[in-house]
């Protein structure tokens, strides 16, 4: 089936190329797009501490609902195709960010945010050059399981018109051929072990200068 | 939301499928995910590489994983409760191990000079002392499964996920929204119910309760 899988894969390049351009194009942007969001509005939040608790909890039960029914309800509202798979892929992609950043910013040791400004630095100095360099890992840490949500997920979006690998896996469903699925499954899994992979990577180099700073 | 109320019959049989898919998968994870804990909680040189295992598992997109399953199992709840096993594993395993390994090692020696067996002490000092901690592994994996539970009515393994499909498939706009409800609504109610249960295990564990 590997085989057959790979005959349709070397038959069909220029379409398995294509789809696989989208799905990378949609995740990427669905991330770039909720970390722009959620990243200052984590860093506001966690400033605000009569506010953090409602907005974590109306991001937790967010992150509750399941990722399928996000997708899909894009659909009665925005229709089919690739921007109602990316405002969905954005929503999906918001909580683990949000909550992170939050955390991560009110995680910063009040002492030390003291002794920047002892040492003379203003607002935007202590954020910076003190909170920012402190906080980064446990945000990047936010970024990645997001990521590993919107590569998944992505896949869903090919039920809605947003196209990707996921298209594979719908059209080989349709001809009950499993061979033209696993067309569309193994890249997707490779494809997020890899996102997940790099993050990580990312995160600990990010961890070992927080350390050494 | 007319839909839910028009057909509440239908949607109450695939709820039905939703909880035994559900309540199937959690079981069999966690007879597989107690021993497996139990021993990554006692051997270092096992848990390191039993977690990574299981966290490149569940990295593995559901859709992806659900159609690399169907040469082997075909389709229907098989398959479904096979892949759902497999995701819950990396959150068990995960909380028991911590759970286990956070016990306060005095406690554990204070059962031990009261003559307890090692039977004994797990049983009745580590495993309650380690509950919440598994509690929240226990909630946690259900929602995941609940979630993925949704994608696996792609490969006939029914349950509110049908909402969503046949709704996408047929442009039912109101069947979309049922199934978006019926399933957050699951989700959260499983959430809001488990958090409880949680609360009165770590009341109980702290000594509250008694």
């Amino acid at each position: 089936m590997l085989h057959a899988a790979l005959q349709y894969a070397l038959a069909n390049q220029a379409a398995f190329w294509h789809a696989a351009g989208v799905h990378v194009r949609l995740s990427v942007a669905a991330l770039a797009i909720g970390c722009l969001l959620c990243v200052p509005l984590g860093v506001y939040v966690a400033r605000r501490r009569l506010l953090a608790p409602q907005v974590l909890a109306v991001v937790g039960g967010l992150r509750v609902v399941p990722s399928l029914a996000i997708l899909f309800l894009a659909v009665p509202y925005l229709g089919l195709g690739f921007l109602p798979a990316l405002v969905a892929l954005t929503i999906l992609a918001c909580p683990p960010v949000l909550i992170n950043t939050e955390a991560a910013f009110r995680g910063v040791d009040p002492a030390v945010v003291e002794a920047a400004r002892g040492m003379g630095m203003d607002a935007r100095q202590v954020l910076w050059r003190v909170e920012v360099p402190l906080a980064t890992p446990v945000v990047v840490a936010g970024v990645r399981t997001a990521a590993v949500d919107v590569f998944a997920s992505a896949t869903l979006a090919a039920f809605i018109g947003g196209g990707g690998l996921g298209d594979f896996i719908a059209r080989g469903f349709a001809l009950f051929d499993p061979a033209i699925m696993l067309v569309g499954a193994i890249p997707v899994a490779v494809l997020t072990l890899g996102a997940e992979a790099v993050l990580a990577g990312v995160q600990r180099l990010l961890e070992r200068r927080a350390q050494a700073a | 939301m007319r839909y839910l109320v028009e057909n509440a019959g239908y949607v109450g049989t695939l709820l039905a499928q939703h909880l035994w898919l559900t309540a199937v998968s959690l079981a069999i994870a966690l007879a597989v995910a107690l021993p497996v804990g139990l021993l990554a909680a006692r051997r270092p040189r096992v848990r390191g590489g039993v977690l990574g295992v299981l966290g490149v598992i569940y990295t593995i997109p559901s859709l992806a994983l659900f159609v690399l399953l169907i040469p082997f199992l075909g389709l229907g709840l098989r398959p479904a409760v096979l892949a759902l096993v497999a995701y819950a594993q990396v959150i068990l395993v995960r909380n028991i191990t911590v759970g286990l390994l956070g016990v306060d090692p005095a406690a554990v020696e204070a059962a031990r000079g009261m003559g307890m067996t090692s039977w004994q002490r797990f049983a009745r000092v580590e495993l309650p002392l380690a509950m919440p901690v598994i509690l929240a592994g226990v909630r946690i994996a259900v929602l995941a499964i609940i979630g993925i539970g949704t994608i696996a009515a792609f490969i006939n393994a029914g349950g509110l996920g049908v909402l969503l499909f046949t709704g996408v498939a047929q442009g039912h706009a109101d069947k979309i929204i049922a199934g978006a409800a019926a399933t957050s609504g699951l989700a959260l109610a499983a959430n809001a119910l488990l958090r409880r249960v949680e609360l009165a295990a770590t009341a109980l564990a702290s000594g509250e309760g008694r």
